[in-house]
């Protein structure tokens, strides 16, 4: 267990690493940078297989930082945060292999993609909410370089409009807490001493906390009406950052509106939850129908994603034990397979065909021109849209079965959401790949740059776990479900014993 | 409880032939056609290893395999075959090599169609024997992924609007299917059939999704029957059949109709009609009326098609519905009511979704034969006096257009008879009804016989028509010998359900 720090300072000196080897051979940096993930991975992996399922948090590392200020160094973990730790590994690893076409200023992009991975193993990690908010932020700025430098579509646009609405979100959060911690009597920004302290706060209190410090998150985990900034951010990003962002990056969002918001101010939350489940509803089926008449094919997942990050705040907001373990089931599941579709799109489609446009790429015929992009697509489409056996089925399964424990009509409309999520895949799947067949007088067909093996080792890495998980969900649901027994978790999340 | 898995076994046959083909991308097209035809008709040897061993004087479950799978949801891996899930077995057993035979010479991709149509074969097959919801959707859902591919890369012209609609109204309806066992998880805390039927019995289930209040214990009711009757598919929620039966390759629709319809016939007599007696029984007034519905336009407007596979599609849809009027005519009928009827009406039922599965898909075979010979043109008016020119195809498909038809001798009659025995003991006026459905399948079957088969050779056949060939007497003759085996003795097939049956009026007696 003690081995997970370092998932964080193994990033850190894998980007350091690749800022100097990257300045004089790309090769090195890449293999650097895969070398880090994969040991990053590799120590979740470690972690989880000794890991004890306990309620509590499990504290790995706990220093006193400013004492002054009751800040500590504190990094602690329990089932929900392992559960994102392997998805931030894995993620990150195919991430890396999918960027391998990465040719402009190798170096620094792999220096910034790590430090991002830093942070966020960092923000998964941290019990000390001063920490969390500095790996949270740590975690942000790589973000805006990534895409304004390696960017394509509109970079510069959006990689400030995401920059800027994460500093707001970021802001929000900052306000809210500090309110909670001088309110306290500055007890020290740990998350038992805070929430012992909120213990005490009146409920407008609460209320004007949870409103900020949730909504701060919710912006980044995509809640409508404040997801704006993610289709045209996931757009703009290269690949690999697409990855980043839609896999782990939005999953910071959630998390934190899980770790933070709902324990710290139940009664908050208690005032809060049908405008959140309400908002999350419209954001699955709003985002759906924006997906189903996309022109681009970056669009359609960027607002599949929207969708997807609905269903995981709809379980969240359902609040008792299976909607909210659904709910980090699909954050992993999630995670894994828009991580997926994006390297899809964005590498092996666009960077050979240069364009993203679905009239353009159904007269290409794609299936025969590329077989192997197809088949893994349509595999990720049917993960996406919730096909039993990938592992977005159980995870949307328990989110039903939580939701309706909460509320049958809330249950009602999320089933709506799959269906407008089958129907968008189902379309782009369609349009993209399976256009009608080329016509010989249309004259030789393009030739595309075969599929490296970079390539095929992500896609199979991705899908397999999602096969994994998707069969064997227990895996996860093991560690997740007795960390929503916790003290602080158990006032918000109901029915937690099965 | 454990003991050889043949349940397994003949899920997981085909899915290894799927392996197989796709990790060998060298194989050429002949290796792949007799490599996906052997594990096809495995499942053939599997199923009857199964009847073997399958006790036909007990109604309950047998050679079930349970292993713990998913601990949090309290999900088992479970399986088990009882008189209704042998039946479908041995029919898909029988119809998906003479599929596969059927599409036979289709140059393109043979590999590929043999992976997809194994996958098919499997998912199918997991339907019929799982006994755990977690698995049945599993298997349910999966084998849309094949269908959808077969239409769309091997159809007609209007394939890509046929296979999407065909999975997106099947998905819609299994949304809510999905939706409606969350619930019944939250009321119960369990998804295994078994377990349910028995919660269902002693009223606990009914009782617990009461105390969801309001309009919810209905909206259960109503999502879990939607999700089936899309399949079946019910009155009105037909619209996606046509296309898709017309569209997809010959192969597919002789699949579609012969198996994949029963996979929503079999849910209804599986699932539905065990877990909510009360509502079914609430509900089947009404549902009587689509039924019928589907029963006698149906067979209108097969009347009205000039596209001979559209003819054959809604002569599918009245075919189904008649096994949805028995289920609706015993599940309305009250407790007082006559149990030779309710009994013969289920076996009617019963031996009707097997031996529909017989008929259309040999119908559909043989109008994939005269596509063949006509350069796709399949209309009533592109051909005549097909008789003399190929008589033994005349004759075979004669054969199976009577036994559509219900022709006694054949097997098309007992289960027709049995359920318009059965509803007139119930509902006499719902048979009456049913009747005028008859008279129609009769008319249009002896159209499409006589504009096809008689007169002078005109259209398609004014040419030179050749007979069957080897491959395609192999396909067909298996279907006719079968039609003749079942319809002189149909106490073979009968006698597979009977105790079953006999469970069921029993356990309607009870108040």
């Amino acid at each position: 267990m003690s081995l997970l720090p370092w998932t964080i300072y193994l990033s850190l000196a894998g980007a350091l690493l690749c800022l100097v080897a990257g300045a004089r051979s790309a090769a090195a940096a890449r293999w650097i940078a895969l070398a880090t993930a994969a040991a990053g991975w590799g120590l979740t992996l470690t972690a989880a297989c000794h890991f004890v399922p306990l309620a509590h948090l499990q504290n790995v590392a706990d220093a006193a930082w400013i004492p002054r200020l009751g800040i500590r160094y504190h990094l602690a973990v329990d089932g929900i945060s392992l559960t994102l730790l392997v998805l931030t590994g894995l993620a990150a690893t195919a991430a890396v292999l999918f960027s391998w076409d990465i040719g402009e200023r190798t170096g620094e992009f792999f220096a910034f993609f790590l430090t991002l991975i830093a942070g966020v193993y960092g923000v998964f990690l941290s019990a000390d909410l001063f920490l969390f908010f500095v790996f949270y932020e740590i975690a942000i700025v790589p973000k805006y370089f990534l895409i304004a430098i390696w960017g394509s579509t509109n970079r510069e646009y959006g990689a400030m409009k995401l920059a800027l609405y994460s500093f707001a979100g970021s802001a929000l959060v900052l306000a809210g807490l500090l309110w909670a911690y001088v309110d306290g009597g500055g007890p020290g920004f740990g998350l038992n001493e805070l929430a012992a302290a909120a213990a005490h706060f009146s409920r407008p209190e609460q209320i004007g906390m949870f409103g900020l410090v949730f909504l701060g998150f919710a912006v980044l985990a995509g809640l409508f009406p404040f997801h704006t900034w993610a289709p045209g951010g996931h757009v703009a990003a290269p690949t690999g950052a697409s990855m980043l962002l839609a896999g782990v990056v939005m999953k910071l969002g959630a998390y934190g509106c899980l770790r933070l918001a709902l324990p710290l101010f139940p009664a908050g939350f208690d005032f809060w939850q049908p405008a959140i489940a309400w908002l999350a509803i419209t954001g699955i089926i709003y985002a759906g129908f924006v997906a189903l008449v996309q022109k681009d094919f970056k669009f359609v997942i960027g607002y599949s994603s929207v969708s997807h990050m609905g269903f995981i705040l709809l379980g969240l907001a359902a609040a008792n034990a299976r909607s909210v373990a659904g709910a980090v089931l699909q954050m992993f599941s999630h995670g894994v397979i828009a991580g997926l579709l994006f390297a899809v799109v964005g590498r092996m489609v666009y960077a050979r065909t240069h364009t993203r446009n679905l009239d353009e790429l159904r007269a290409l015929g794609l299936y025969q021109l590329m077989p192997f992009a197809a088949t893994v697509f349509v595999l990720a489409g049917l993960a996406s849209m919730g096909m039993p056996g990938f592992s977005g089925f159980p995870a949307e399964l328990s989110i039903l079965i939580g939701t309706w424990q909460t509320s049958p009509l809330w249950a009602l409309l999320a089933a709506v959401g799959i269906l407008v999520a089958a129907a968008f895949t189902l379309r782009v799947i369609q349009v993209a790949f399976f256009g009608p067949a080329r016509p010989a007088s249309a004259g030789p067909a393009p030739a595309l740059a075969p599929i490296t093996v970079a390539e095929v080792a992500g896609s199979f890495l991705l899908l397999g776990a999602s096969v994994v998980v998707g069969l064997k969900p227990d895996l996860f649901l093991n560690w997740i479900l007795p960390s929503l027994q916790s003290p602080l978790l158990r006032a918000v999340v109901k029915g937690g014993s099965p | 409880m454990n003991g050889f898995p043949w349940l397994s076994l003949l899920i997981f046959a085909p899915w290894a032939g799927a392996l197989l083909l796709a990790l060998a991308p060298r194989l050429g097209a002949g290796a792949s056609r007799v490599l996906a035809l052997a594990f096809s008709a495995s499942t053939l040897a599997l199923g009857l290893g199964a009847l073997r061993g399958f006790d036909r004087s007990r109604p309950g479950f047998q050679l079930v395999e349970r292993h713990a799978w998913i601990a949090a949801l309290n999900i088992h891996y479970h399986l088990g075959l009882d008189g209704m899930s042998l039946l479908l077995v041995l029919l898909t057993a029988i119809v998906s090599p003479l599929a596969l035979l059927a599409s036979w010479r289709d140059p393109r991709a043979p590999r590929f169609y043999g992976i997809l149509f194994l996958l098919l074969q499997g998912s199918v097959l997991g339907v019929f024997l799982s006994l755990d919801f977690f698995p049945w959707f599993l298997f349910w859902e999966l084998s849309l992924v094949p269908v959808y591919f077969l239409i769309r890369l091997w159809g007609g012209a209007g394939a890509t609007r046929a296979a999407y609609q065909f999975v997106i109204y099947t998905i819609g309806g299994s949304a809510f299917l999905l939706l409606g066992f969350a619930a019944i998880f939250v009321a119960t805390g369990t998804l295994d059939f078994e377990e349910l039927a028995r919660l269902a019995v002693d009223g606990t289930l009914a009782s617990r999704l009461a105390l969801l209040g309001g309009v919810w214990p209905k909206v259960v009711f109503a999502g879990i029957f939607l999700g089936l009757a899309v399949k079946v598919p019910l009155y009105p929620f037909h619209t996606w059949q046509p296309a898709a039966y017309a569209e997809a390759p010959v192969g597919v629709s002789m699949y579609l109709t012969a198996v994949l319809a029963k996979m929503g016939l079999y849910g209804f007599f599986r699932l539905l009609w065990p877990f909510f007696p009360g509502p079914l029984h609430a509900a089947a007034g009404f549902l009587l009326w689509l039924a019928l519905a589907g029963a006698v336009l149906g067979a209108y407007a097969a009347l009205r098609q000039t596209d001979l596979k559209r003819m054959l599609a809604y002569s599918s849809l009245n075919h189904v519905s008649y096994c949805l009027l028995a289920l609706f005519a015993v599940a309305r009928g009250s407790a007082a009511f006559d149990q030779v009827s309710a009994a013969a009406a289920l076996s009617g039922a019963l031996l009707q979704i097997f031996n529909h599965g017989l008929s259309a898909a040999a119908l559909f075979f043989c109008v994939g034969v005269l596509e063949s010979r006509a350069d796709g043109r399949r209309g009533l008016d592109d051909f005549g006096g097909v008789r003399t020119a190929a008589p033994v195809f005349a004759g075979l498909c004669g054969i199976a257009l009577f036994s559509s038809l219900g022709l006694p001798g054949l097997n098309g009659f007992v289960g027709e008879f049995l359920i318009f025995r059965g509803v007139f003991g119930i509902v006499p006026w719902a048979a009456a009804v049913g009747c005028l459905g008859l008279l129609a399948t009769a008319l249009f079957l002896l159209t499409f016989w006589q504009r096809v088969f008689h007169g002078p050779r005109a259209g398609a056949a004014a040419g030179p028509f050749a007979d069957l060939g080897p491959r395609e007497l192999a396909t067909l003759i298996p279907l006719v010998a079968l039609m003749f085996a079942f319809g002189l003795l149909p106490q073979l097939l009968a006698g597979l359900v009977n105790p079953l049956v006999s469970r069921w009026t029993g356990g309607l007696a009870l108040p």
